[in-house]
């Protein structure tokens, strides 16, 4: 047992962090770290720095543009865009339909899909869940018909991420009413957001932001290619690319570039004669946060450490890293709340621009603002991707037992 | 980075849970042992020798195991899984790490032997009731009398102190009662003129005394490591001895979260196991993450405990300490409420482990403690 970096892995990671900080723009990174709004070019302009560099799709096979990482350089290259606070690359593009693509669909489907997907020159959104399909994802009801050469799409999706500035969407739809099992009925489509009969609806957060959308379908028609995989055989896809989901869902590095900056504020901020970081009571909150940290990322490190060592099932520690990062993530936006007191309250539009640095807001600190929102808007962690409970469910069954 | 053992540890960890496993399953026997003197099993103490257990700490060239945090590790897990009431957190932890550390060649050579093959049982006798968690805190005094020293004071709670052959007694030779410098280790035969021990049983079945020394003369040769400066030393044992019981706290943890999922899955009410309904679930869940993040923690003590840097190894042991503490709690309280009634009694294991995690919090610095550690130091995680 060693529990240590090997040089080479210090190594690769200084050589992934130097890269980082000096090829991605540091504007952008700084809007990430004061939890401001980053819009959609920010996002394809760092995507296409990295994968210039190959550094956009790692997960990826080789042939395809990946990278032949082990499991701990995967991890440590997620851990430094996380905590140099550079945008994920899309990982509805990267970590979802790519994969998908690649181990269900054609060598057309690849060959048309695959690059434009890596350099975000489609930018894909996620059309899995519905009004009345939520935990229970198989119930869902938008139907996809054959007609012809063509399949006809008509139903609604929500809670859908970053629609508005998506092209494409990927989607599942119910195929075969009639089948025996729901899951069994629905195949999974790749569809033009141009494609007439497509309507995108904001729905806006309580951070006031617009993140999420509905999508509605009516009388969409889509070639037959658009399907992937086998017709029926859609629920095979989806429980492929939720499985993928869960690589660096802790989201360690974010949650440690988090700490940093609620330690530097903490020391900025006036309370009595010296600063909030004098207060006792408030450190040893935040070391509790960050000792929960670090025992997550202990924790993740165990995982990959048996993923490398060819264990064939998964380490039953990885069934807490959801739980247990989403809930850190928000003890921190709690933390950054705390710090920011009666500052916390005037409200911005977190869309609206304004300089890099501005501190002459017309109330509070400069970067108080950004407290509240983060803390309402954090609250998505322990709902999305499965929510807390269902991941309870899941563990109680597939590793307790119960 | 690799979290995997070496065929040798396994086989080390194998053997350990032959031993150690199943010979407390009895509850009665346990209480039987724990009642009559020495409050283990003299027997079991034999085998441990037997296997190279007592010898761990030493090198192979004094005629030890040669090893390190995590062969203590695997030992510490079984001792907590099996709840076994042997001394070896007081001989081969806290006083073998001393003696290893500190002591001269000549002693070592004197005492590692006899260690090891189990005739010679040591107690650490430093805890007074003034000093609380601080380890520098030592009013007990070591006068110079020709060319050794007379001791005077009194110690609290010294783990398994009654049945000891020999203390390491730690003493003032200098400074005031709190100075971090002037404090002393002295080898003293616990049967020494003017030593006077009162044994007690724990609550969680084990044993401690409080010792008291008289006028206790010692040679200059009792001393161990240099005069006035053992602080350091106390400290960075401390410190290994909290990995260790973090490693029997996630052994004691994992046991009882095992059998809380045996009971849900076969006690029945309303018809149906108790385990089928859902805030039961989530709760098992929620200790098995608790477990999990201890898990961690006893790993990452493992590794820091050998840390030279020695603010590095603070912080990293005082957090571990606060995340094995948490999450004992968690699911020691938890198990006893899954359990129901039978948690809360004397005759079933559940409550047993609960008593033993508790008191592994209350050592070697409670949660409020090892914040403040943590904090002093600054507190930042970088290890890795």
């Amino acid at each position: 047992m060693d529990l240590r970096l090997t040089r080479e892995e210090i190594a690769f990671r200084d050589e992934i962090r130097t890269f980082l900080c000096e090829n991605i723009p540091e504007a952008i990174r700084n809007r990430i770290a004061e939890g401001r709004h980053v819009g959609r070019e920010d996002y394809v302009t760092c995507q296409r720095i990295l994968n210039a560099h190959k550094l956009a799709t790692p997960n990826w096979p080789v042939a395809w543009g990946g990278r032949d990482w082990t499991p701990m350089q995967r991890y440590i290259f997620g851990e430094e865009v996380q905590s140099n606070n550079v945008p994920d690359p899309l990982p509805f593009n990267v970590a979802m339909v790519g994969p998908v693509i690649i181990a269900f669909g054609t060598e057309a489907q690849k060959q048309r899909l695959l690059p434009p997907t890596a350099n975000l020159d489609i930018w894909w959104c996620q059309g899995f869940s519905e009004p009345g399909a939520g935990s229970d994802l198989a119930s869902l009801k938008t139907r996809a018909v054959r007609d012809g050469d063509a399949w006809v799409i008509n139903g609604q999706k929500t809670w859908t991420t970053m629609a508005q500035w998506a092209n494409w969407i990927f989607l599942l739809a119910r195929t075969n009413p009639e089948a025996r099992k729901p899951q069994e009925g629905i195949s999974f489509f790749l569809v033009d957001m141009s494609t007439p009969g497509i309507t995108v609806r904001p729905i806006q957060l309580l951070d006031g932001g617009h993140e999420v959308n509905e999508v509605f379908f009516d009388n969409v028609r889509v070639p037959a290619d658009a399907l992937v995989g086998t017709e029926h055989r859609g629920w095979d896809c989806a429980k492929f690319l939720l499985a993928n989901e869960r690589s660096n869902i802790a989201r360690v590095g974010i949650s440690k570039s988090r700490l940093r900056r609620i330690r530097a504020l903490a020391r900025a901020v006036p309370a009595g004669d010296g600063s909030l970081w004098d207060d006792e009571d408030f450190r040893h909150r935040v070391l509790q946060v960050e000792i929960d940290l670090k025992a997550l990322e202990m924790t993740q490190l165990r995982v990959i450490a048996s993923e490398r060592e060819g264990s064939r099932t998964p380490n039953p520690a990885s069934s807490i890293l959801k739980i247990k990062g989403s809930e850190i993530q928000q003890a921190t936006t709690e933390l950054a709340l705390e710090i920011a007191g009666p500052f916390a309250l005037p409200y911005h539009d977190p869309e609206a621009e304004y300089p890099d640095g501005a501190n002459d807001l017309p109330e509070g600190f400069g970067w108080a603002d950004t407290a509240a929102p983060t803390y309402f808007n954090y609250r998505k962690t322990s709902i999305y991707g499965g929510s807390n409970e269902i991941q309870r469910n899941i563990i109680a069954k597939m590793v307790l037992g119960l | 980075m690799n979290f995997e053992l070496t065929d040798e540890q396994r086989l080390l960890r194998d053997s350990v849970d032959r031993l150690i496993g199943p010979a407390y399953d009895d509850l009665a026997h346990r209480r039987r042992i724990a009642a009559e003197p020495p409050g283990y099993s003299r027997e079991l103490w034999a085998k441990y020798a037997e296997l190279g257990l007592l010898a761990l700490p030493f090198s192979e060239e004094e005629g030890g195991f040669g090893g390190g945090p995590v062969e203590t590790m695997l030992v510490m897990e079984a001792i907590g899984r099996g709840l076994a009431l042997e001394p070896y957190l007081a001989t081969v932890v806290l006083c073998g790490n001393l003696i290893r550390l500190g002591a001269s060649a000549a002693q070592r050579e004197a005492l590692v032997p006899a260690i090891a093959d189990g005739s010679l049982t040591l107690a650490f006798a430093h805890l007074e009731r003034q000093a609380r968690y601080d380890l520098f805190d030592v009013g007990t005094y070591a006068r110079r009398q020709g060319s050794g020293f007379v001791l005077e004071g009194e110690k609290s709670v010294v783990l398994y102190g009654d049945s000891a052959t020999k203390l390491i007694v730690t003493a003032r030779t200098e400074g005031s009662r709190r100075d971090p410098q002037g404090i002393t280790l002295f080898l003293v035969d616990a049967d020494a003129p003017g030593v006077s021990r009162r044994g007690f049983a724990t609550q969680d079945g084990q044993r401690g005394a409080a010792i008291s020394f008289g006028s206790v003369a010692v040679t200059e040769s009792a001393a161990i490591g240099t005069v006035g400066g053992a602080g350091p030393l106390i400290e960075q044992v401390a410190d290994i001895a909290i990995a260790a019981i973090a490693a029997e706290a996630v052994g004691a943890a994992a046991a009882l979260h095992a059998l809380t999922l045996d009971y849900l899955k076969t006690r029945k009410q309303f018809g149906v196991p108790i385990g089928s309904f859902q805030v039961l679930q989530h709760r098992a869940v929620d200790m098995f993450t608790a477990l999990e993040q201890a898990r961690s923690m006893e790993y990452y003590a493992a590794m820091m405990a050998a840390e030279t840097d020695a603010p590095a190894r603070r912080s990293a042991i005082s957090a571990a300490k606060v995340q094995i503490n948490k999450s004992a709690r968690f699911i020691g309280q938890q198990a006893v409420q899954l359990h129901g009634g039978i948690g809360v009694t004397m005759e079933y294991r559940a409550g047993h482990y609960f008593k033993r995690l508790t008191m592994i919090e209350q050592a070697f610095g409670d949660t409020p403690y090892h914040l403040r550690r943590l904090d002093a130091g600054g507190g930042w995680l970088d290890a890795a």
